[in-house]
């Protein structure tokens, strides 16, 4: 633009040039950054899928642990363990989350619904471990008078540690869905002479339904891949299948840790083949769970 | 109406029924006391926590905080070196992460063909979404053996004169460095994806305008994107500060749990939440015990402070964005 020798010519010269080959290296670079990202994501699965699925048979799924030395062997106990901490927690979580959030966008004035955000964001930021460490020293360290809780680990203390983490993000979830449902919805109802409490029932829950549902799976994959907050809540726990909430049980995730760091071959050999099973769960569930909420979202006509 | 001491007369419905009026109230309570449930969690935690941590609060007092020995058999316990190696692994990720996120942020937002952003986009996030144990397995029988055999060595050889760089000669799996570069990927997928919707939210206008002006995509986006959601990409990168602080599981498979810590990162380590984890069957006495939540408690307020900042700068940012309109 400046006074170039010939005005006529179109042709980038010198300082121009200088300007698009630096846009042109900065453009190079960020899709560089994004492709070394996705390189990684490749490498984990590749890895954990080429050396876990050799581990994968009959027995893995239906077995306990091999004795000491022997190969073979599964992970039956850890598998029932996962499904028995994960659903307490879901239990747990699942009320409590919904209910508070409702209160916010339905029942809280604003300044109070903003408190109760603000709660449930610091409770989101708490460190996993943290919150193991808070199960320990609340009914795992000292004796509470509640049967099946005291004193010791158990599967309802390590439930209970995972609704912890589940709750705020279960919150958050039906919140963001609650403030789709349109006012139209509301207000049609409310002209109908229907009261509140009916309309939250029969309205505004059922229109959110799928979000809260989406929501809750997304927490349920990310509390069944949580190992710090079992560590000092479930972690003692036997070698067979065990149904009981009032004892510690084997986890998935737990079991990976364990074996990862144990001097046996074979042990690394399933904790890749759980590691295959575990991403493959919380993958998919993550996948669908997106694709459901883009859906819903879309039903309550949210922008974009 | 007009009329409230006469009585209604019989056969007309009252406007409200008893049930509605109870009904109200009640869904009013239950779910305020869910709400509030929540709330008494986190005072729970809290009072737990610093109750439990008492005990060695008592005997260590504040000394904890710069005390190096963990010795259980004569009961001394002090965290200074897991404080450093927590802060030093975790700001070292989020430089790596930062300019990492904010490129791919930029990528998914300004740059990538419109047809691939949304799969790109999900991918990465599904980054976030592999189990941190997943990722600390990864770390130990892939990463890190990568890392000693080349990273270390070509890092060392180049930037050895740096003391926090020098690499000893011996190829170790176990490092800060190999920590670091977990707790990257762990918070680049989180980091990222804030970037990304902060850059799409900068009105179109805008950059329209100084592409109008004859800017070249990098220098819009130097100009004018960047600097317009400056603050939220510092809160970004400090929430993934403060995801980084607390990870506990990854951290413990790499870091090799070593203390005292070396100058060079290319040695063993440990840190806050991997030292707690990695205790979890060991701690017998009940000093010990009450040591380790007295590390709980001291993560607490560390990544309470992160996130905290976290939200004053967001909220100054979009108090910003609103004046401004």
């Amino acid at each position: 633009m400046s006074a170039a020798p010939n005005p006529i010519s179109l042709r980038v010269t010198g300082r121009g040039r200088r300007r698009l080959l630096v846009n042109r290296i900065a453009e190079v670079l960020a899709a560089l950054a994004a492709f070394s990202a996705l390189l990684v994501l490749g490498i984990l699965v590749w890895s954990v899928f080429s050396r876990g699925v050799g581990a994968l048979n009959l027995a893995f799924f239906m077995k306990g642990p091999a004795i000491f030395g022997e190969t073979g062997g599964g992970v039956a106990p850890a598998l029932v363990g996962s499904l028995v901490l994960v659903g307490i927690a879901t239990a747990m979580a699942l009320p409590f989350g919904v209910l508070s959030a409702i209160f916010v966008s339905e029942f809280a004035p604003k300044p109070i619904g903003q408190q109760v955000r603000l709660w449930l964001d610091v409770l989101n930021g708490f460190p996993s471990i943290v919150i193991g460490i808070f199960v320990f020293a609340l009914c795992v360290k000292v004796s509470l008078p509640i049967v099946g809780w005291g004193h010791h680990q158990s599967a309802f203390a390590g439930g209970f540690a995972l609704a912890v983490i589940m709750l705020p993000l279960i919150a958050r979830a039906t919140m963001e869905v609650l403030t789709l449902v349109p006012d139209d919805l509301r207000e049609a109802s409310y002209a109908l002479g229907v009261s509140k409490w009916q309309t939250v029932l029969r309205v505004v829950l059922p229109t959110a339904f799928g979000g809260i549902l989406t929501g809750t799976t997304l927490a349920i994959a990310r509390a069944a891949g949580e190992t710090a907050p079992l560590l000092f809540t479930s972690s003692l726990a036997g070698q067979v299948t065990d149904w009981n909430p009032t004892h510690p049980v084997a986890s998935i995730p737990f079991l990976i840790f364990q074996y990862s760091e144990a001097p046996d071959e074979n042990l690394h050999q399933q904790a890749w083949a759980m590691a295959f099973v575990l991403i493959t769960f919380v993958l998919l569930t993550s996948l669908a769970a997106r694709y459901l909420l883009e859906r819903s979202r879309r039903k309550l006509g949210a922008p974009r | 109406m007009e009329a409230a001491s006469l009585s209604a007369p019989e056969g007309l419905p009252r406007t409200r029924r008893t049930a509605d009026r109870i009904g109200d109230k009640f869904l009013y309570g239950l779910t305020a006391i869910a709400a509030l449930v929540g709330f008494l969690v986190l005072v729970a935690i809290v009072w737990r926590v610093a109750d439990g941590a008492w005990p060695a609060i008592k005997v260590f007092k504040l000394g904890f905080l710069w005390h190096n020995t963990w010795n259980p058999v004569t009961s001394r316990f002090g965290a200074r070196d897991l404080i450093i190696g927590t802060l030093v692994t975790s700001f070292g990720a989020v430089l790596l992460a930062a300019p990492l996120s904010i490129a791919i942020g930029l990528f998914l937002s300004e740059l990538a063909p419109m047809s691939i952003r949304g799969p790109i986009g999900t991918l990465i996030e599904m980054l976030a979404a592999v189990p941190s144990v997943v990722v600390g397995l990864w770390g130990i029988y892939v990463l890190a053996p990568f890392d000693a055999q080349h990273l270390q060595p070509l890092l060392g050889h180049l930037l050895g004169w740096i003391p926090i760089f020098a690499h000893g000669g011996d190829k170790v799996e176990s490092t800060v460095f190999s920590a670091m570069l977990v707790l990257t990927i762990m918070i680049i997928p989180i980091t990222s994806s804030i970037c990304r919707e902060l850059f799409i939210g900068v009105p179109a206008e805008l950059e329209e305008g100084a592409v109008g002006l004859g800017a070249t995509r990098w220098e819009m986006v130097r100009t004018v994107v960047i600097p317009t959601v400056r603050g939220g990409v510092v809160a970004a990168v400090i929430l993934g500060l403060g995801r980084a602080l607390g990870e506990a599981i990854a951290v413990t498979q790499v870091i090799g749990n070593f203390t005292p810590l070396k100058l060079s990162i290319f040695e063993p380590g440990d840190t806050l939440a991997s030292r707690t984890a990695n205790q979890y069957q060991g701690a017998v006495s009940n000093i010990q015990v009450a040591s380790l939540i007295y590390l709980a408690l001291i993560l607490l307020v560390i990544t309470f402070l992160a996130n905290f900042t976290a939200q004053r700068v967001v909220k100054r940012f979009e108090f910003q964005r609103i004046g401004g309109d």
